[in-house]
């Protein structure tokens, strides 16, 4: 596992901090978006159209001297299912971890009900996840449930 | 319950809806108390409900507060231009407790979460509509005694019929059979069936009325509407086999009573309504106490 880590920071390494890899690669800008990387104020790096062993086309993101926690990150598991939260400090990984479908989802999903308050004013969304496989979004307003098929970034 | 907004029929416990029904029967004897005095209820209809909006005013009345508002959003700021948010800060002030009408789902839950005084969801769209709810299980539990393990009967539109999803979950409390009569189109959703299952509780699906009316406690009746149908062919197919008429109900149990949420068109035959098992209009009154108690809980004054 390090091996593989290691072999993918010599297309440019960083000192400190984390790597997102293994992102679809259609999703990159998507996972930049859901991060609010554009507003960040650290180095971002960026690949799209990558070699991967295991998906054939990937994205990989770097940023710089920043850590995200777990709640933040796992926002991203629903636009990037596969993607790996690569950690490192001096150069080493510290850490490497999957994604996980998190509990909520707030601000950035649409709710698929056009009846749905979030669709009439300006309402943050809010959902529940209830159902983690199929990836079902209980909206935490009109009580109605967006399915992944339905699922439409703000 | 004190200060809490009810915008969800989720949103409560059990023991909080037990304790609501049993001060309804306290409302019920002792209809006319002035404990309202000095207290402003808003009623903000953002779409006309005549009949839910006298309700909640004569509640009010009959408690001795007041009453503000409008029953139509073309007379409101709405009409302006004007946000909900904006609309729900600026009544905060002028009132101790907001009932609210919307068309759009999820509007109450929204306002709840803005306004400064509790809000009472009088119906937001086709989601939630927990004072009926309410209601319902007072006359149920009025008519046969108890709530628990009843053989309740929907009938009609089970699909997007509010008022029966929020029923059949409240009902799941209380170790119900549920018989559901519907058309194929307009079968109960399963996203209100997964309540059932979760505590797992027998229900049976029919699409013939007949087949449930001689085993069930309550016969729960609602009207089907014809936008609901992607097809009108169908429409005038099913239409005339959802109506209820008197010699339907030769063989029911002695303690079976009907209920329907009113207004009503045809599924229920005029020539029902002498029967004794007929209950839906005495169910109309039980909305009174129900939110007369409903009320009194809220501002804390019980």
């Amino acid at each position: 596992m390090s091996n593989e880590g290691r072999k993918e920071l010599i297309v440019s390494a960083i000192e400190n901090g984390t790597v997102i890899d293994h992102i679809p690669t259609h999703a990159v800008l998507q996972v930049m978006r859901i991060l609010n990387l554009e507003q960040s104020p650290h180095q971002v790096l960026f690949g799209v159209n990558l070699e991967s062993k295991k998906y054939g086309r990937k994205g990989i993101i770097k940023v710089r001297d920043k850590f995200f926690d777990s709640i933040e990150i796992n926002k991203i598991a629903l636009v990037a299912p596969t993607a790996t939260l690569i950690e490192i400090r001096d150069f080493e990984v510290v850490s490497k971890k999957n994604v996980e479908i998190p509990d909520t989802v707030e601000g950035f999903v649409k709710c698929f009900n056009p009846r749905c308050i979030t669709n009439h004013e300006e309402v943050p969304t809010r959902f529940k996840v209830v159902d983690k496989e199929n990836l079902k979004l209980l909206c935490h307003y009109c009580e109605k449930i967006t399915k992944k098929e339905n699922i439409v970034f703000l | 319950m004190k200060n809490r907004s009810l915008v969800s029929i989720t949103d409560f416990t059990k023991d909080e809806y037990l304790r609501i029904l049993e001060l309804a029967q306290h409302f019920e004897r002792n209809p006319i108390q002035k404990i309202l005095e000095g207290y402003v209820v808003a009623t903000l209809f953002f779409e006309p409900s005549t009949r839910t909006r006298l309700s909640f005013e004569s509640a009010v009345n009959r408690l001795g507060g007041k009453v503000i508002g409008f029953s139509d959003a073309s007379v409101s700021s709405t009409s302006k231009g004007e946000s909900l948010a904006d609309t729900i800060r600026t009544v905060s002030n002028y009132s101790d407790l907001i009932v609210m009408r919307h068309p759009i789902e999820g509007s109450a839950r929204w306002a709840s979460e803005v306004a400064s005084v509790p809000i009472i969801n009088a119906g937001d769209g086709a989601n939630q509509h927990p004072t009926q709810c309410l209601l319902d299980l007072y006359t149920i539990l009025q008519t046969q005694g108890t709530l628990d393990n009843l053989h309740v009967a929907f009938v009609g539109d089970l699909k997007y019929g509010r008022t029966v999803h929020s029923n059949v979950i409240a009902l799941t409390h209380f170790n119900t059979t549920f018989h559901l009569v519907s058309p194929e189109e307009l079968k109960l959703p399963s996203s209100v069936k997964m309540h059932i299952k979760e505590k797992q509780l027998e229900y049976y699906q029919y699409t013939d009325i007949q087949e449930v009316i001689n085993k069930v406690d309550i016969l729960y009746m609602t009207r089907i509407q014809r936008e609901r149908f992607s097809d009108p062919m169908e429409y005038e197919r099913v239409k005339n086999s959802y109506i209820l008429t008197n010699s339907m109900l030769a063989g029911a149990k002695n303690n079976l009573r009907i209920l329907h949420p009113l207004p009503r068109v045809n599924e229920i035959a005029y020539d029902v309504d002498a029967n004794p098992k007929a209950y839906y209009f005495q169910q109309a009154l039980n909305g009174v106490y129900v939110r007369q108690a409903l009320i009194a809980s809220i501002l804390g004054l019980v």
